[in-house]
């Protein structure tokens, strides 16, 4: 992870410069409008790792491989769905979840459909995808990508 | 002050909560923190830098030249670029709305909005290769390729759904 925000840093940085070495007075505009948009959106970032932090102690990772692993057959792709749909897990834990998840006995297409569903649909982060994008267009993104990931899922275990 | 000390009413309680679990030793109260220090940790290690960026995108890439590139008549390069440009991005979704609400200001198409959400979603190059790294690389590459054209279909979909005066709204405190 810090690898990734180094990257990303310095990806910044280097921007930051020529921008600053192509006009000064742009460049601070530009910090200015970012840094409003930031504050803008703290309150609410912070809101939901809050609650994403308290659904997380409700569903340990040891209930999450209880359900999801070995002979969990089709109800387990429900189950992935589902979870993954609630839930708000950060990729450099997500990966190994599921790394573990494959070594407990899981299917590939299950695997596949809690991670797209991780990454994708967001119930928690709802309110705040509606703030941007309206209900309708919110509601319709995520169920659109609720089916995706199944469609994914089950190709998947078929392709793996 | 007194509607920005409302905003974060919940924080401070979140604070007061773990400050005082910290001193009764109370640990669901403990382990609640600790799952929000990774997350605020992964918040402070893109955030700054994602609205510094989009901040200068904002100032820098003229509407004209976005809207000719990734509009309503942009097409397949249209969609190359903003799957490009999610690709290059860190951080969670909710982090990709204030990118959304620049690239539909700047007069991007709804179809293109859409895509890179998705793109941005499960294409960024950084998670990637952490995917390869737990899942390995036919996983990765079965996934990413499955996923594309779906996002690309989507992308289409959401334009038939929300209509043509869609437009992202800035989120204002």
């Amino acid at each position: 992870m810090f690898n990734n925000t180094f990257i990303f840093g310095l990806l910044t940085g280097i921007s930051l410069l020529v921008s600053f070495i192509l006009d000064k007075d742009k460049t601070f505009l530009g910090l200015k409008k970012g840094g409003k948009m930031l504050f803008n959106i703290l309150h609410p970032f912070l809101n939901i790792l809050i609650l994403i932090s308290i659904v997380l102690f409700f569903i340990p990772d040891s209930l999450i491989v209880q359900y999801l692993g070995a002979n969990s057959g089709w109800s387990g792709f429900g189950i992935a769905a589902f979870i993954g749909s609630i839930t708000l897990i950060p990729g450099f834990i997500s990966y190994p979840l599921a790394a573990t998840l494959l070594s407990q006995g899981a299917t590939y297409s299950v695997v596949a459909i809690f991670m797209t569903t991780l990454m994708m649909v967001g119930v928690v982060t709802l309110p705040l995808e509606i703030k941007y994008f309206g209900k309708k267009a919110a509601i319709a993104r995520n169920v659109l990508n609720l089916i995706a990931a199944i469609i994914i899922g089950v190709l998947m275990g078929w392709l793996m | 002050m007194n509607k920005h000390l409302k905003n974060y009413v919940w924080v401070i309680l979140f604070v007061l909560f773990s400050v005082g679990s910290y001193f009764i030793g109370f640990k669901p109260g403990l382990m609640i923190y600790y799952n929000f220090n990774e997350f605020f940790i992964e918040m402070v290690s893109f955030a700054p830098f994602l609205f510094m960026i989009i901040g200068l995108f904002d100032v820098w890439v003229p509407k004209e030249i976005l809207e000719k590139h990734v509009g309503k008549e942009s097409g397949v390069k249209g969609i190359f670029i903003v799957v490009l440009l999610a690709m290059l991005q860190a951080g969670p979704l909710y982090g990709a709305f204030p990118v959304a609400y620049v690239l539909s200001k700047k007069g991007a198409s709804i179809r293109n909005i859409f895509i890179y959400l998705g793109a941005f979603s499960s294409m960024k190059l950084p998670m990637l290769g952490i995917e390869i790294g737990y899942l390995g690389i036919k996983f990765t590459i079965l996934r990413t390729l499955i996923s594309l054209p779906l996002f690309i279909f989507i992308g289409f979909l959401m334009e038939k759904i929300v209509g043509s005066d869609f437009r992202v709204e800035e989120v204002k405190t």
